[in-house]
């Protein structure tokens, strides 16, 4: 079996044992490469049958556009049910603040958000795309991650995995974190969505964008963070990684198609997540997100 | 591309994340970014050189105390192969990490300091490594450089391991020892000038050569994860019965017969994700539709075309104990095979291994990090297979009703 095969018939078990140990289980879509591709392994997986569980969206009220958009499409070509959790809501009931300083950012914000709408929806499962390869913290993550009431991650106390036997008893109040792509590389994901034609936000390839240099990174002019007009610059850039616009750097590139993106990753000397201003705050800072209930 | 998944297991200090660092350094897989901060983070720590462990060595609890407490799974790629390593603690307390590493490895690494020679955790690191059925072991022998690259003394550690291993019965099939220093780099891509002695590859050549396997069973089964019903006046009759082929292959046409319940039918149709195909084997995933309705929920198995396959309720097994709470006879848990999950009851604790392979202990109950022979008794018959015969059919775990923790793993010996 070619590898990414492997990994498609792999992740594809692990939706199937979400689908039949769980109640109420849903995707959590982002509107990212990964949460695409996942969404379509979903699809996949229970056909001629539509996907059994509701996709959830953590809004952060920052999105690129493309990404809305496409996700609606994206909604209506599945024919799946989408569920909303804006984080402007959890910032209106002072459940959290927003932050201020430099590079302010929602992301950390949306772990309440999101904490909030899998109570609400009842949810005793959520499946997520995010990959083992791309943080250090996510290299020691379960394919079934259980979260206690406060939705955190206890690394200490994590379940033995043996094999693909999956353990999804819970108790209540807890839910699983399933991630069918754990093993996916960023390269692997990329060849995925070339060899399956996978519609992705446009903003993954090259286009025109007023940037501004900060910390090294292109960062793309948003209305969410005040920038000086000598600043900024027109590039022809494109994202490695859709996150919270705020905090997402681009990388200068005139990429125009899945063939030069790929050659581009494969050659890269940077890691994906070097372009997330998020994760660069501090050592472990997603172990330290993980650990409060973020996926 | 061909994957190779190995299982890196080693004591604290054995230089195993700086081993790991090393590769992924050696085959480029290390980004620009990566490499920045790991240099930074070494000279911040007032080395001279660069510590390549901090490459792996993930979490604030870890780098705290300098050691690795949980599983880390590590890619890289040459042009040749990928590899997914399952670096695991060598801490004994953290021992079921190990387990959950080595499950889906062919090959594992099991390190030594060099100075220190096979100690207890060597031992329990390789009857790990034999319980789940490795293989393929390479001893690499760390740290040479601390030892002035002595040969002797790399020939007393593999006379000490071979005694190790001289007391099993079912030794490994394929062993090698390497002489390495992680730190310097010594036989780790190259052959080392300081070990003229050692004639054998590096480990990364190593790793390159040591077979995939591609075991296929006699026997046709498939476990049903999922049954596919949509919903849709278009496929009103339509019953998929998704899940994945543990053994053996299945064809249009096959005779099958459903277990537990006993039902008879043909496979009228194979889907593969909505398209139809005419045959699938070992390993994939596939839905099966049958020529007439026989009862088949998630959990249940299809076997097709064998003579039927022998069922029990009752078996002993080895069980390798994860958590606080003592496994006592008489105790109930829930055991999971696959999809497949029933109550079972523990009628007695019979013995326990001793680290040194082949002596055991009686015994009335295992503790944690204890493996043992125990007989269960089972509400609900599964198939009658071992784990020497079908890996993934042989293998379950145990889970505690009261917390839903996986409490142990098993191996079936006896059915």
């Amino acid at each position: 079996m070619n590898i990414l095969k492997t990994l498609e018939e792999e992740a594809i078990y692990i939706i199937r044992e979400v689908a039949g140990q769980f109640d109420r289980p849903a995707l959590l879509f982002s509107g990212g490469k990964d949460s695409i591709v996942l969404l379509h392994l979903c699809a996949k997986a229970f056909l001629p049958a539509k996907i059994p569980f509701p996709l959830v969206h953590i809004d952060t009220g920052h999105n690129f556009p493309e990404t809305l958009s496409l996700r609606d499409t994206l909604v209506k070509r599945y024919g799946v049910q989408l569920h909303i959790g804006h984080v402007q809501e959890s910032i209106d009931q002072g459940k959290v603040k927003e932050e201020t300083g430099k590079f302010h950012s929602r992301n950390s914000l949306q772990t309440t958000t999101l904490l909030d709408t899998i109570e609400k929806l009842k949810l005793d499962a959520c499946i997520g795309g995010a990959r083992r390869d791309e943080e250090k913290a996510r290299a020691k993550e379960r394919v079934f991650s259980v979260r206690d009431d406060f939705g955190q991650w206890n690394e200490k106390m994590q379940r033995p995995e043996l094999y693909d036997i999956l353990n999804g008893a819970i108790n209540a109040g807890e839910n699983v974190r399933a991630f069918p792509i754990s093993n996916w590389t960023e390269l692997d994901v990329w060849e995925y969505i070339r060899q399956e034609n996978l519609e992705i936000p446009s903003i993954y390839y090259a286009h025109n964008r007023p940037v501004y240099r900060r910390d090294g990174q292109w960062m793309p002019v948003c209305e969410f963070h005040a920038v000086a007009e000598e600043e900024i610059e027109i590039k022809s850039v494109r994202f490695r990684t859709v996150g919270d616009m705020s905090c997402t750097a681009a990388v200068a590139s005139t990429a125009s198609n899945l063939d030069v993106i790929i050659d581009e990753i494969a050659a890269s000397t940077y890691s994906e997540r070097g372009a997330r201003m998020d994760d660069k705050r501090s050592e472990g800072a997603m172990e330290q997100r993980k650990k409060v209930g973020y996926f | 591309m061909e994957l190779l998944r190995i299982a890196t297991a080693g004591s604290v200090d054995d230089g195993k994340s700086t081993l790991i660092g090393r590769l992924l350094y050696e085959t480029k897989s290390l980004k620009d970014d990566q490499l920045e901060h790991i240099e930074q983070k070494s000279k911040a720590k007032g080395l001279t050189h660069t510590d390549f462990s901090l490459a792996t060595d993930g979490l604030l609890t870890e780098r705290e105390q300098g050691i690795t407490i949980d599983v880390s799974h590590i890619y890289f790629n040459t042009p040749r192969r990928r590899f997914i390593i399952a670096d695991s603690p060598g801490h004994v307390e953290y021992t079921r990490n190990m387990v959950t590493g080595a499950s889906n490895a062919e090959v594992a690494i099991i390190l030594l300091d060099a100075r220190k020679g096979v100690i207890e955790q060597t031992q329990r690191h390789y009857s790990i490594t034999q319980l789940m059925g490795i293989e393929k072991i390479v001893f690499a022998i760390n740290k040479m450089d601390l030892i002035a690259y002595d040969s002797d003394r790399f020939d007393e550690i593999i006379s000490s391991i071979k005694a190790l291993i001289g007391q099993d019965s079912s030794a490994p099939k394929e062993i090698h020892y390497i002489p390495l220093s992680a730190l310097n780099g010594d036989n780790i891509v190259d052959a080392s000038k300081n070990t003229p002695y050692y004639n054998g590859p590096s480990l990364l050549e190593l790793i390159h050569q040591l077979p995939v396997n591609d075991t296929v069973h006699n026997e046709n089964i498939l476990q049903v994860q999922y049954v596919i019903r949509p919903q849709l006046e278009a496929y009103h009759d339509y019953r998929g019965f998704a899940g994945k082929v543990r053994s053996g292959q299945f064809k249009l046409g096959d005779q099958i017969e459903v277990f537990p319940t006993g039902g008879k039918a043909t496979i009228k149709k194979i889907e593969k994700y909505g398209k139809e195909i005419n045959s699938i084997s070992e390993g994939e995933n596939a839905t099966l539709l049958l020529d007439k309705e026989v009862d088949i929920s998630r959990g249940n198995a299809i076997i097709g075309n064998t003579s039927s396959i022998a069922q029990t309720k009752a078996i002993r097994a080895t069980v390798c104990w994860m958590q606080a709470n003592q496994l006592l006879g008489g105790s109930k848990y829930w055991m999971q095979i696959g999809a497949q999950k029933i109550q079972c009851k523990i009628r007695q604790v019979i013995e326990k291994k001793k680290l040194a392979q082949k002596e055991t202990l009686s015994a009335d109950a295992l503790a944690l990090n204890d493996i043992g022979t125990v007989e269960i008794q089972l509400a609900q018959p599964i198939l009658a297979l071992t784990f020497d015969q079908n890996k993934p059919l042989g293998t379950f775990i145990l889970i505690d009703p009261l917390t839903n923790n996986t409490a142990g793993i098993g191996f079936i010996q006896n059915t």
